[in-house]
């Protein structure tokens, strides 16, 4: 494979810069809790269904635990207390707390040692049913084969599940590898999951753990069609981060979009919030052999994709060491970069290439996901067609891990049938026939590529050198990422963040801190 | 050669020849059949000299077909009438020297993507300081108070800020028109701004991928802008138009 030569010291430097930005955030966050990381540990002892307002009852649980101040100790605590106390199994004490039949008070009495017992016994079968899924998915990737890399990553968004499922056979007929459930818009800002199947989403559909489970079975019985395992992703972002992450992990999700930083910037989630909640739902990831995919790609859209080429590169060593302290394989980590260079910009393309190829060196293991144009797609499907073309070139040429496949209808709708259909061929013909190609070339040294590469990695230690200094949570005040600009208190859901008491108690984190082999909390 | 203008059809290569290219799937299997109900409907469309150049399984039991034929119809050119945007386009100092010199006073314009969409893009090409393609956005002008307010926001936040910063004009973007989610939101906006009484101290613009200026002016807005409008075009039209209104 062609290679360029790039300052290995800068490299070992930027990683030990972004080490020590994510052991400061982990400071940070060890010490806290957030109300859907609560909702994730009930969701996980089996707590599911809606009342009939249609609130989720984990939420209402932890609605009334937290009115009562009583959250700060673990949510699983006191639903355990109740189940002791009134001799209930987990799903009515919910149902009783929904129809204000629990006296928590009453619930005191019960021992931690009977808490404590109960607790673990619920982690182990929980994380035990996680692993089933890890086996299955391995057991039938054995018997089916996949694709080979990079692997073909196509969106459905019609809203209707049912409707995704034609789109996704489709597709994964057609070649697909990955089916991405694009979720309705404005989901990632709700503060609870919805329920059960639905049929009307705007840009796409509802991440319910109903829809996860109907869409696997889709793609499992087309998988065994077309003798490929098709992987299913969807988003384990917004203000439900760890709550999609477990429902990921126990439909058997197999990739994930999860950043540290998107919800913050794009989103305008509370930054405490997001960076409490990336860690918890990555721990359940890495268990789960899912892998995650950042979004380094959307800094992208609101900077100039050749002045702000050294964010992305700087936010993707972040990524690594906040994923790393999360117990997450390198090979399970999709760091996200896109081909968003205007197309008009003579040797617009070089550089994209030495963006592509640098960061391959640089993260060696990760399955890179590489995302299409977007930004400078017009309308003219025909130029669109070879913009995507390009970027299929570039994607094979540097061995990206996850190629996203542009539609040449992007900046339009939501893919129709056919886009999907030219998008593969347009991918297919191009990844064949420049299969061996990068085998056959060699950068040229010193050339212009090799110095943009260089370029853009000096940059990136020079910035994570300043967010070391100041520290994460300054450096995104400062608009050190995409140009956003987002305070500590600002955003949305910092009312779900809480600071956890000496005797607050989360057996399923603590057994995944063991299986990760990740250090005792502080 | 004169063209007919009362006349107008699709050319290919040969005046009136009514080259049409296009492109559709229909949820049958691939097949002769599947070609042939293509070119029917084709027909049905008004082609003729059909030729079905491409068909692909996509399927499923759908198929993909690309076919070239002639149209049948024109269309009188002479009787096409667009509503459009009649404000000239000043450059970014113009717009600021007619400001200081004819308002006499700054201008406040506030932005948002409203509902439920997420798409800054275009409200940020148009408010950002920076701009977009080296057009500098609507924070840049000294002239201009701009307040983006960002994305996901609810009508009556916008409302309730364009009251607090007594805003000249509000500029609201929709991407995402999926099932006609923007049409609503629009709509709500227009009736708010209504029911508030306000509707004639302050100017309502929409802009985005799917709008234009018909739409707007249909929903209730003073202008709609669609693709390829700068800063510079939106500015000068709230300029004029305050002008003209005696908005000043």
């Amino acid at each position: 494979m062609a290679t360029i030569r790039l300052n290995e010291d800068l490299i070992i430097k930027a990683r030990d810069l972004a080490k020590k930005i994510a052991l400061q955030v982990n400071g940070f966050v060890n010490k806290r809790s957030t109300v859907t990381i609560e909702r994730t540990l009930l969701r996980l002892i089996g707590i599911d269904g809606v009342n009939i307002q249609e609130v989720p009852y984990p939420n209402i649980l932890i609605d009334q635990l937290q009115e009562r101040g009583l959250l700060d100790e673990g949510a699983v605590k006191w639903v355990i207390k109740a189940m002791i106390t009134y001799g209930m199994a987990p799903q009515e004490v919910a149902e009783s707390a929904d129809a204000d039949r629990i006296n928590w008070e009453d619930c005191r009495g019960v021992s931690s040692k009977e808490v404590q017992e109960i607790g673990y016994q619920f982690a182990k079968e929980s994380l035990k049913k996680i692993t089933a899924q890890k086996l299955e998915r391995e057991r039938l990737i054995e018997n089916l084969s996949e694709g080979e890399k990079p692997y073909l990553y196509l969106i459905v968004a019609t809203g209707n599940i049912y409707e995704d499922i034609n789109q996704a056979k489709a597709a994964a007929r057609q070649g697909a590898d990955i089916i991405a459930v694009i979720r309705t818009t404005g989901q990632s800002l709700l503060d609870y999951v919805p329920y059960g199947a639905t049929t009307e989403g705007f840009g796409g559909t509802y991440a319910t753990q109903e829809n996860f489970k109907i869409m696997r079975k889709a793609l499992d019985e087309v998988g065994v069609e077309v003798n490929r395992y098709i992987r299913l992703c969807n988003y384990s972002s917004g203000l439900c981060m760890p709550e999609i992450a477990a429902l990921g992990a126990i439909e058997r999700l197999d990739v994930m979009l999860n950043d540290a930083l998107y919800g913050i910037l794009f989103r305008d989630i509370n930054m405490q919030r997001t960076l409490i909640d990336q860690s918890f739902s990555r721990k359940i990831i890495s268990y789960a052999g899912i892998m995650i995919n950042t979004g380094e790609d959307n800094y992208l859209t609101t900077s100039d994709a050749v002045e702000a080429a050294h964010t992305v590169l700087a936010s993707q060593f972040i990524n690594e060491q906040l994923a790393l302290q999360a117990g997450l394989p390198t090979e399970q980590m999709g760091l996200g970069h896109a081909f968003e260079i205007n197309p008009d910009l003579e040797d617009g393309f070089l550089l994209e290439l030495a963006q592509a190829q640098m960061i391959r060196q640089i993260f060696p293991d990760a399955p890179l996901k590489y995302m299409p144009p977007t930004k400078y797609m017009t309308g003219n499907v025909f130029k669109g067609h070879i913009q995507d073309a390009m970027f299929n070139f570039a994607g094979m040429l540097t061995n990206q891990g996850i190629q996203l496949l542009g539609m040449m209808t992007e900046a339009m709708h939501t893919p129709y049938i056919h886009d999907r259909q030219l998008a593969i061929e347009n991918a297919r013909y191009v990844m064949n026939n420049i299969k061996h190609l990068s085998g056959e070339i060699e950068f040229k040294a010193g050339g212009k590529i090799e110095m943009r590469a260089n370029e853009v990695l000096e940059n990136a230690a020079d910035m994570l050198e300043k967010v070391e200094e100041i520290g994460l949570f300054s450096a995104i005040e400062q608009g050190m990422f995409a140009d956003v600009s987002r305070t500590l208190t600002g955003g949305k859901g910092l009312d779900g963040v809480f600071i956890k008491r000496s005797d607050y108690f989360n057996p399923f984190e603590e057994l995944l801190n063991t299986e990760l082999q990740l250090g005792r909390e502080a | 050669m004169t063209i007919d203008l009362t006349r107008i059809k699709p050319y290919g290569d040969t005046l009136g020849d009514g080259a049409v290219q296009l492109s559709f799937s229909l949820p049958v299997p691939y097949g002769e059949e599947a070609k042939e109900a293509a070119k029917q409907l084709a027909i049905q469309m008004g082609l003729e000299d059909i030729l079905v150049y491409h068909a692909k399984d996509l399927g499923e039991n759908y198929t993909f077909f690309i076919l070239y034929g002639k149209l049948v119809h024109s269309i009188d050119f002479t009787k096409i009438k667009v509503p459009k945007i009649t404000a000239k386009s000043m450059d970014f100092y113009q717009i600021n020297e007619k400001i200081q010199q004819e308002i006499k006073r700054k201008i406040t314009i506030i932005g948002a993507c409203t509902g439920t969409d997420a798409h800054t893009v275009g409200i940020d090409a148009i408010m950002n300081m920076k701009g977009y393609n080296g057009e500098y956005g609507l924070e840049r002008y000294p002239m201009i108070n701009a307040y983006n307010l960002g994305s996901q926001v609810k009508n009556e936040d916008l409302l309730a800020k364009a009251i607090e910063v007594k805003a000249d004009a509000i500029l609201v973007s929709q991407v995402v028109t999926q099932k006609g989610i923007h049409l609503s939101n629009l709509t709500e906006l227009v009736e708010m701004v209504e029911g508030q009484g306000l509707r004639n101290n302050m100017l309502l613009i929409c802009g985005g991928p799917r709008i234009n200026h018909e739409i707007a002016i249909e929903l209730g807005y003073d202008a709609g802008f669609g693709a390829g409008i700068y800063a510079s075009n939106v500015a000068s039209f709230i300029v004029e138009e305050m002008l003209k209104r005696n908005l000043n």
